[in-house]
């Protein structure tokens, strides 16, 4: 494979990383009842191929090690008290994205017996990355956004 | 041929003489018999024994309103023949009761609990009875798919009615895992009683994605459900969508142009090859192989590029239409899709010859996760999991759909049961795929890509199937008025696949349950709906 140069938007993701955070940034995935292809998407960031992991970024395996939580679907029944519990368990500040279409507002789903129809219902959802499912340069354009809020939450945190 | 259909049925006829109350030849693959609640089990049990049919799905269906009962229909699959052959069964509201054949079919299990919990007729003899695609903490008085019941009404959370296999002794441990997982996966609950390192038994609780999809689609126009059908799943996105657009068209009684035949199959065979190829490097992460988890993660990326270049989609989606597909392609993109596949072949290639070289991968791999012929037949299993244990089924041969029936694959079958079985069948269909692929192009005619469809009348039936990277994937459709959905049934692969899993579990350690589930690689939005 030929050496791959930065993207704009990586170069920048990495600076912001590090003036917000002053460290890596840890990320929760949450499937709340996904049709999996945002999770692939997701997935396709730690590939060889983006290799988000070189800019800092780090996938974690439980929620207490997360600064943000991205969500995937529109919140089943099913896995709503597993939604809230894993938000709960993130240490403050954290921080939600709502990522595709479905966690955005439902989808084609939308909203049934068996599905909230979207994340902001049952979460305060700080950044809605649309798209289904929403391409790799689409979740990092959405992580940027995030860690804006993320940097002005931290502020008003301190005052 | 045909005069061997023909014969076939009329000896099914015959020997079946006073026990049906009808038969009737719905269309050239597909006959209806009608029978008496009573007689159900024995002309089930004669259609599976002595005739050789396999359950393809089953379906429960509101039909009070227009026919007066519930009704339930059994689907047949004759290979041989390439006939299907569709058990009814009317039961009325008054008498909301069927007689269980779970006990004797163990693969009817999941369907006679979801027409349960779905539409509230009791499977009588059923030897579980505990809540499936309903969690415990639904209303068990309520039933979503009782066409009174509104899509968007919410239920109140009663106690729940979960529970789980329990042990006696001081010996087993319980391991509780999930619905959320430590990786980027999807949401299930697993129970390992396990001894030491070893599985006893291995209890799931799955349908925590279930987003009430069949009861959403109903009443929606059908071009509109079509995009439903795709977003059922991600990852068989298209086969979901080329099974609806089937079931629509054997409804309406259409054949599509040839080309949109060939259309399909290659987009579909680039479906089985970037899912294929990602999941063999997937099953390399279950047991700690890096180089084979980069290798295919970059081989599959390179696959989603490529369908984003030619379809617009990196999943494949928005490709098909009622009645074809909805764009052409031309000679750029055939040169694109050649020369990518040149190079995915070489990268694959290298990527099998380290893995399968490699002696501790391959130890990992072998007599780990067995699942026997006797009981991948007994559950019915489907697709790659099905010809890992001899089980020689695959769909594209013997219910040819698309363009399957003009080009030529072999199917492989080991009969190990093993992952490593399931992991070489996966790389044979990978070259087979490319085959299939390099076929099409010398192949396929030039001409329409899709026809208008003519109007279809309402309560027409209809079933279209795909043999998905998963394994078979069938969807049933009955049309309501005004060319919309009146009842939509979708049996996934996975919905087959799951309860082998928790068969070929046992008697493994703990730690390799990550590997025999990746070895299956099941999705469970499919089967969650
Ligand atoms: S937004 Fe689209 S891709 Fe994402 S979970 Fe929903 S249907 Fe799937």
């Amino acid at each position: 494979m030929s050496e791959q140069k930065d993207s704009d938007l990586e170069i920048k993701l990495q600076q912001r990383i590090k003036e917000v955070l002053g460290k890596s940034l840890h990320i929760r995935h949450v499937d709340s009842g996904s049709c999996n292809a945002c999770d692939f998407e997701m997935n396709a960031l730690s590939n060889p191929i983006y290799d988000i992991q070189r800019f800092g970024v780090d996938f974690v395996p439980s929620p207490r090690h997360a600064d943000m939580l991205l969500v995937t679907g529109g919140v089943t029944r099913h896995l709503e008290e597993a939604v809230r519990k894993t938000y709960n368990a993130a240490a403050n500040p954290k921080i939600v994205l709502a990522v595709g279409t479905c966690a955005c507002g439902g989808g084609m789903a939308g909203q049934t017996y068996a599905g909230n129809g979207g994340v902001d219902k049952i979460l305060p959802v700080a950044v809605y990355i649309p798209g289904c499912p929403p391409r790799p340069q689409a979740l990092l354009e959405g992580i940027l956004r995030a860690l804006d809020q993320y940097e002005d939450r931290g502020e008003s945190n301190e005052s | 041929m045909l005069k061997n259909k023909k014969l076939f049925l009329t000896r099914i006829k015959q020997q079946l003489g006073e026990k049906i109350l009808s038969f009737t030849i719905r269309q050239p693959n597909e006959t209806e018999i009608v029978v008496k609640k009573d007689q159900l089990a024995e002309v089930c049990r004669f259609l599976c024994q002595e005739k050789e049919g396999r359950l393809f799905t089953m379906v429960g269906s509101d039909e009070r309103e227009f026919a007066g009962s519930f009704v339930l229909y059994y689907v047949f699959s004759f290979d041989e023949t390439q006939q299907f052959i569709t058990v009814k069964t009317m039961t009325p509201e008054e008498d909301s009761t069927f007689p269980s054949l779970a006990a004797e079919f163990p693969a009817l299990n999941w369907y006679e609990r979801e027409v349960k919990d779905l539409l509230g007729l009791r499977p009588q003899g059923h030897p579980d009875l505990r809540p499936l695609i309903l969690h415990g903490d639904w209303p068990e008085e309520i039933h979503p798919l009782r066409k009174e019941f509104d899509v968007s009404q919410n239920a109140p959370r009663v106690k729940s009615r979960e529970s789980f296999m329990q042990y006696e002794g001081d010996e087993v441990t319980e391991i509780p895992v999930g619905p959320i997982h430590a990786g980027i996966i999807e949401p299930g609950h697993f129970r390992f009683g396990a001894v030491g390192d070893t599985v006893l038994y291995l209890d799931a609780r799955l349908f925590f994605t279930h987003r009430g999809l069949e009861k959403a689609s109903e009443g929606m126009p059908l071009s509109k459900a079509l995009f439903l059908a795709e977003r059922i799943c991600g990852v068989c996105a298209l086969s979901h969508a080329v099974s609806f657009a089937q079931a629509v068209e054997a409804a309406a009684a259409v054949e599509i142009p040839l080309r949109a035949k060939y259309l399909r199959t290659l987009f579909l065979e680039l479906e089985r090859l970037y899912n294929h190829i990602g999941d063999v490097g997937n099953i390399c992460a279950g047991f700690g192989f890096a180089v084979g988890v980069s290798q295919g993660t970059i081989l599959r990326e390179e696959l989603l590029m490529l369908n984003e270049r030619i379809a617009g989609h990196r999943y494949l989606r928005g490709i098909v239409d009622l009645g074809g597909v909805r764009f052409d392609i031309a000679h750029p993109d055939y040169a694109d899709i050649l020369s990518t596949l040149n190079k995915i072949e070489i990268g694959f290639t290298e990527l099998v010859d380290i893995l399968l070289s490699h002696d501790i991968a391959v130890d990992r791999m072998s007599k780990t996760g067995i699942l026997t012929l006797k009981q991948a037949n007994d559950l019915e299993v489907v697709g790659v999991a099905a010809r890992a244990s001899g089980r020689n089924i695959d769909i594209r041969r013997d219910q040819p759909y698309a363009a399957y029936d003009k080009v030529s694959f072999t199917v492989p079958v080991y009969t190990e049961g093993d992952v490593l079985a399931r992991i070489r069948v996966r790389i044979d269909e990978v070259f087979q795929s490319i085959s299939i692929i390099r076929q099409i192009f010398i192949q396929m005619p030039t001409g329409d890509v899709s026809v208008g469809l003519p109007p279809i009348s309402p309560y027409a039936r209809g079933m279209g199937w795909v043999e998905s990277s998963k394994g078979e994937t069938v969807h049933w459709l009955m049309t309501g008025p005004n060319e919309t959905v009146e009842r939509y049934r979708v049996r996934s692969a996975t919905y087959s696949n799951w309860p082998a899993v928790a068969l070929a579990v046992p008697g493994n350690i703990v730690p390799d349950f990550p590997l025999i589930n990746k070895s299956f690689e099941l999705c469970y939005a499919c089967c969650d709906r």
